[in-house]
């Protein structure tokens, strides 16, 4: 790989493998996060993010594999390459009884790269970014778990970063707060750094992201830009009816495998994957009232993120919020 | 690409002054410090009061040394206040404090912040150390200052009668107690260094604070073993009572250097274990 490709990766692994006595933890991962990309990290708790972001981190040495981040290798590089990279790693940790503005000058003053004499401006900036300023000299512990998590992501935009890697920034937020942090990361994003973001839940990802890799019990199962992956799903129709055993019965005779299921209001309906068959939904309706159906709500769904990412990962993946 | 074409790089501040600064506020801002430096400021005046209030005259060499002569020199309350505190009492503050340099960092979670500053793993030690060692001179001297203050207000203060027999002055007799506090602060540096290796082993800070103390116990108990007695200057414990040759004159500085040889050689020792084991270890809290 020559000079170019690397930079333009702002991360990447090859084979990457951490093992915790038998288990392992990673199993050889290959991630490939391209410059300037709003990266999603996707998986079920315990699929192995954290120890990744550990890895990437310099936090805990691989068993095997390779990692680059922002062009170097780590951790033989963590001096050089941490500097440029802000992280939130497995949720915020602070000292309690210092306020929030302390804490940062401490982290700030651990950076042995960073300079004394802008510090109190650089922290400042960062609280007033994620909207801290009027709690800056309130102690931590009368923080409430959302005033952590942004005092977390302050801590992460001390410095201007190149790569900012966020292990699940909006947990434990109220839906106002996720909302604000994801707009945060899309003005940094707007800014051209490259975000590298985790998360448990779908949504999160999918609102935010460009590009996205789906672990799943220590491996990558799927990763590339997210309107690809979305491709890769199945088009299926959705009938609501009374009649339901009617209803399947026409479907089946069309040659579709239709399935019971509830929608949120926990109303009885069909829905049946179209599978490759190049049914038009006009005519399915059709067939449906020929035959006596009450239809009372049809539709044609387009791929979801959410099925192909329960289909990757398999069943007690938490995809809702 | 090399850090030094990289527009980014920033130059390195080796020095750490300003983390060990935050090092020493993180420290003293908590509570815990300062009930324990409280604590043992108590030392010296509960055994003050003690004596004030009590009718009973000690025979000379009664009770714990210096003790027989706080009555006729408020001066001696040190003294015999830092005789008290050594076998256990500073040991556990030091324990407190030592084990929870790394550990504690580790169990509140702020240890990966720290690396992913990126502080650098040999900084944070010789910064960790540094502070711990502050607080070792700052409790040996709190205790100095308690006793002198108490002593004052409770005897008569005067040129103070040394063990040979020899009298010096009053000023005299206060730099002496500096020079007491300055030893049995270096005699717990080693102690320090075991718990800077401790508490790099965990992230319970109780684990290493217990650890620590259990190290201390131990010293004390294979140096009043005759069989061991081949082992015994090489304890960590061997010289903390060894202060007392500081109040002779002319001064006996035997045991003061042989005290900073054994102690240099537990920071050498466990400093580099320290080391070893916390720039390997992989950072999982």
């Amino acid at each position: 790989m020559n000079e170019l490709a690397q930079e333009s990766l702002a991360i990447e692994t090859r084979s990457l493998t951490k093992q915790f006595g038998s288990h392992k933890a990673v199993n050889s991962i290959d991630l490939v996060v391209p410059t300037g990309a709003v990266f999603g990290f996707l998986g079920p708790n315990g699929s192995g993010k954290t120890t990744t972001i550990r890895m990437l981190l310099g936090l805990i040495s691989a068993t095997s594999g390779e990692v680059r981040v922002l062009g170097q290798t780590m951790p033989q590089n963590l001096n050089s390459v941490l500097p440029r990279v802000g992280a939130l790693v497995e949720g915020p940790a602070f000292y309690g009884y210092l306020s929030g503005e302390a804490n940062l000058i401490r982290l700030d003053s651990a950076d042995q790269f960073a300079s004394a004499k802008d510090r109190i401006e650089r922290v400042r900036a960062a609280l007033e970014r994620v909207g801290l300023s009027h709690a800056a000299k309130k102690k931590v512990h009368a923080y409430s778990l959302g005033m952590k998590q942004r005092l977390g992501i302050a801590n992460a935009l001390l410095q201007p970063r190149d790569l900012l890697i966020l292990d699940e920034p909006t947990n434990g937020l109220d839906p106002q707060g996720t909302r604000e942090v994801r707009n945060l990361v899309r003005s940094l994003a707007s800014t051209g750094t490259t975000i590298f973001v985790s998360s448990h839940l779908l949504a999160e990802i999918e609102q935010l992201c460009s590009h996205v890799a789906v672990m799943s019990a220590g491996q990558i199962v799927a990763q590339g830009k997210i309107e690809d992956l979305r491709k890769e799903g199945e088009t299926r129709i959705r009938v609501s009816t009374p009649d339901l055993d009617a209803a399947s019965a026409v479907l089946v005779t069309l040659g579709l495998e239709p399935i019971k299921t509830m929608d949120a209001q926990l109303r009885q309906q069909i829905v049946a994957p179209l599978h490759d068959s190049k049914l038009e939904a006009d005519k399915i309706v059709a067939a449906l009232v020929k035959a006596k159906v009450r239809v009372s709500g049809f539709a044609v769904e387009e791929p979801s993120l959410e099925d192909r990412f329960v289909s990757l990962t398999g069943e007690g993946f938490d995809v809702v919020q | 690409m090399s850090s030094s074409n990289n527009p980014v790089a920033k130059i390195k501040r080796p020095l750490g002054l300003s983390l060990f600064a935050t090092e020493l506020s993180v420290m003293f801002r908590r509570r815990r410090t300062y009930a324990m430096l409280g604590a043992v400021a108590l030392i010296p005046i509960f055994l003050a009061i003690a004596v004030r209030l009590s009718s009973q005259v000690l025979a000379p060499g009664e009770g714990p040394p210096f003790l027989d002569r706080v009555t006729q020199n408020g001066l001696f309350v040190g003294f015999t206040a830092m005789i008290v505190g050594i076998p256990l009492f500073l040991p556990l503050t030091i324990a407190v404090v030592s084990g929870d340099t790394i550990a504690g960092e580790a169990g509140q979670g702020t240890l990966r912040y720290l690396l992913t500053a990126p502080v650098g793993r040999a900084r944070l030690l010789l910064v960790k150390y540094a502070g711990a060692a502050t607080f070792v001179f700052a409790a040996t001297l709190t205790l100095m200052i308690s006793g002198a203050l108490i002593g004052a207000a409770l005897f008569p203060v005067g040129p103070v009668t040394l063990l040979s027999g020899d009298v010096i002055s009053v000023p005299e007799s206060l730099l002496r107690a500096l020079l007491v506090a300055v030893y049995v602060s270096i005699s717990l540096l080693g102690l320090s260094a075991v718990g800077l290796f401790i508490s790099t082993l965990t992230d319970v800070p109780v684990g290493a604070m217990a650890a620590i103390v259990t190290v201390s116990t131990v010293s004390q108990i294979l140096d009043i073993l005759p069989q061991l007695s081949v082992i015994h200057p090489w304890l960590l414990s061997h010289n903390w009572l060894g202060f007392v040759s500081l109040l002779r004159q002319p001064m006996d500085l035997s045991s003061f250097g042989a005290n900073v040889l054994v102690q240099l050689g537990y920071i050498a020792v466990f400093g580099s274990l320290a080391y070893s084991r916390f720039t390997t270890k992989d950072i999982l809290s």
